[in-house]
């Protein structure tokens, strides 16, 4: 049993994102964090001051340790935004602002 | 918007509450951060996914359908994608401000003659060594994970820390089909015994989750801890070719955890050390009030918790609180005390007085009894901060070592104020809320409540146009 079957879901067609420019498989309604624990994917973060890989800790937005870079956008509490089809998911270095301000 | 009353917070005590008060005739605004209403103790799988079964995930399925029904009956206006950052108090009411949907840059306010604060709670994790490695997750958050988005984090979990709420999650996640190594409950099933009278109706809770535990063979070690975290792997350059993230060979995520006995006076035994290896670590240790938007509007907190009246009033008129946020109890107390609030709150917004509740103010002395007996019983291991190591990290947002709150407590600081101060512990993006509780542990004195003016992150162009007119032109 995983929990698509245990809740009886019937999703919407699945969608494509890219984490760190790979395609991740993406089902309708889920949260960035659940996209890529799906895959397998942990962590997304590396911390500000030692580089530390993080990834959700809270789950529900209170924590900011999930904190990832969408479509550009750093700092998005991965446990709270959903994802988009096509959306560009990258690990977030730090403040984020340094790869935001190179994509530019 | 106008309204008469903003319900702030769409869990258990908001639901009743703005039920309660839109069928006594006042107009109600239900106001909450999450995309549906639920809050997390009903939180619903994400609409896109088309979860034909979700009670699986549930209990108390049927309370949920009452007031799912209720609310779509009811003439109550749901805000839902509103996260509010504050509540002000003017003189003609109230304004609630919020930030719309996950970008939150966007204002929204809701005036309102009264306001109640449902405004829940969230989980206290207290730090041990390797807390902060990825596959490590609070309890609560894996089972909002695996509720909201279907997901697990794991294939492999240890379920570990002390409280009711690691029952639902361990057995949540095994019917999910992870295998839970063991659930690690630092509190002697003793303790709970004492609390028997008390803790009647919440019998058969615990008999049915221990009937499930057994059902999926999960491991139960009572009186034992978690005292480290084990990491392995190390992160890779990303394939897109940017930058490589700086982790110095750190560890990438968890391997498995280290637990122990605990003496009768919460200490480790030694050399009762064992590894549990997994992928997945769900923790936590009970749960704190969300108080911001109380302490912000004046009102008065009894320790951690908003202090209520009999009719579940604050001190500052027009403003009532129930569920969690005036003390930690559970879905059941949140509904019975968000009932009495949502009808204190229409008979006055009315001139009149409410009509006696009975039933709901037994269920109330009942449940808060019940609460109090699980909160006296279930107790982290007392001398936890013994296992905390100089390099654990304590707070996780600016990364600030035990070590380095220690220097601070040599220093003389003797509370957590002073500490972040000296430290920063406390100062980063979760404005001190995941490591409030463990610097007070550290300096030995009790946990206080923080003062946060905004409840989450605003951007300065939304405060800049609250006032304009204040502002230089």
């Amino acid at each position: 049993m995983n929990p698509l079957e245990l809740a009886g879901a019937g999703p919407g067609p699945a969608f494509t994102v890219t984490f760190d420019g790979r395609p991740v498989r993406a089902l309708p309604g889920q949260t960035v964090a659940a996209v890529l624990w799906a895959a397998g994917v942990t962590s997304w973060r590396s911390t500000r001051g030692a580089g530390r890989p993080r990834g959700v800790f809270c789950g529900i937005g209170v924590c900011f340790d999930c904190l990832v870079t969408v479509n550009g956008r750093p700092n998005q509490r991965a446990c709270l935004v959903p994802v988009r089809p096509g959306d560009v998911i990258g690990t977030q270095d730090g403040t984020g602002h340094e790869e935001a301000r190179r994509a530019h | 918007m106008r309204t008469d009353l903003a319900v702030i917070g769409a869990g258990p005590a908001g639901l009743a509450a703005a039920l309660a008060a839109c069928a006594r005739g006042v107009r109600v605004a239900l106001v909450d951060a999450a995309t549906e209403a639920g809050g997390q103790f009903y939180r619903q799988p994400a609409a896109g996914l088309r979860a034909g079964r979700p009670e699986a995930l549930h209990h108390r399925w049927r309370t949920w359908e009452r007031l799912r029904d209720g609310l779509a009956a009811s003439a109550v206006r749901v805000l839902t994608d509103h996260h509010v950052w504050a509540v002000e108090r003017g003189p003609d009411g109230f304004t609630v401000h919020a930030l719309l949907g996950p970008e939150q840059e966007e204002p929204a306010e809701v005036h309102a003659r009264a306001v109640i604060l449902a405004t829940g709670g969230y989980e206290q994790v207290l730090p041990f060594p390797g807390w902060t490695l990825p596959g490590v997750v609070t309890a609560g958050g894996a089972q909002a994970m695996l509720k909201g988005g279907l997901v697990v984090p794991g294939r492999r979990a240890v379920v570990a820390g002390s409280g009711p709420l690691l029952l639902p999650v361990a057995t949540g996640l095994a019917a999910a089909g992870v295998e839970v190594a063991a659930l690690v409950e630092s509190t002697a099933p003793r303790r709970l015994a004492g609390h028997v009278p008390a803790l009647a109706g919440k019998l058969a809770e615990g008999a049915g989750y221990a009937a499930r535990l057994l059902r999926h063979r999960v491991p139960v070690l009572t009186r034992h801890t978690v005292v480290r975290a084990h990491g392995g792997g190390t992160m890779t350059p990303r394939p897109d070719g940017a930058m490589a993230p700086r982790t110095d060979g750190a560890p990438l995520r968890l391997t498995g955890v280290t637990v122990a006995a605990l003496d009768g006076d919460g200490r480790v035994r030694p050399g009762t050390e064992r590894h549990l290896p997994c992928d997945t670590l769900a923790v936590g240790h009970g749960m704190l009030p969300h108080t911001d938007l109380a302490d912000g509007l004046g009102c008065r907190l009894d320790g951690l918790a908003v202090a209520v009246d009999a009719e579940q009033r604050t001190d500052v008129p027009g403003v009532w609180a129930a569920g969690e946020a005036t003390g930690v109890g559970g879905a059941a107390l949140a509904l019975a005390e968000g009932h009495l609030a949502g009808r204190s709150a229409a008979a006055r917004l009315r001139g009149t007085t409410p009509d006696p509740a009975p039933a709901a103010v037994k269920a109330r002395t009942k449940l808060r009894r019940s609460a109090a007996a699980l909160d006296s019983a279930y107790a982290p291991p007392a001398h936890w901060p013994e296992q905390v190591t100089d390099d654990t990290v304590i707070c996780r947002c600016e990364e600030v070592t035990a070590g380095a709150v220690r220097d601070a407590l040599d220093l003389g600081a003797g509370d957590e104020r002073t500490v972040k101060l000296l430290t920063r512990a406390g100062m980063g993006w979760c404005q001190g809320r995941m490591c409030s509780t463990a610097v007070a542990g550290l300096a030995g004195c009790p946990p206080t409540p923080s003062r946060r003016p905004f409840a989450r992150p605003v951007p300065l162009g939304v405060l800049a146009r609250q006032h304009p007119q204040e502002g230089p032109s």
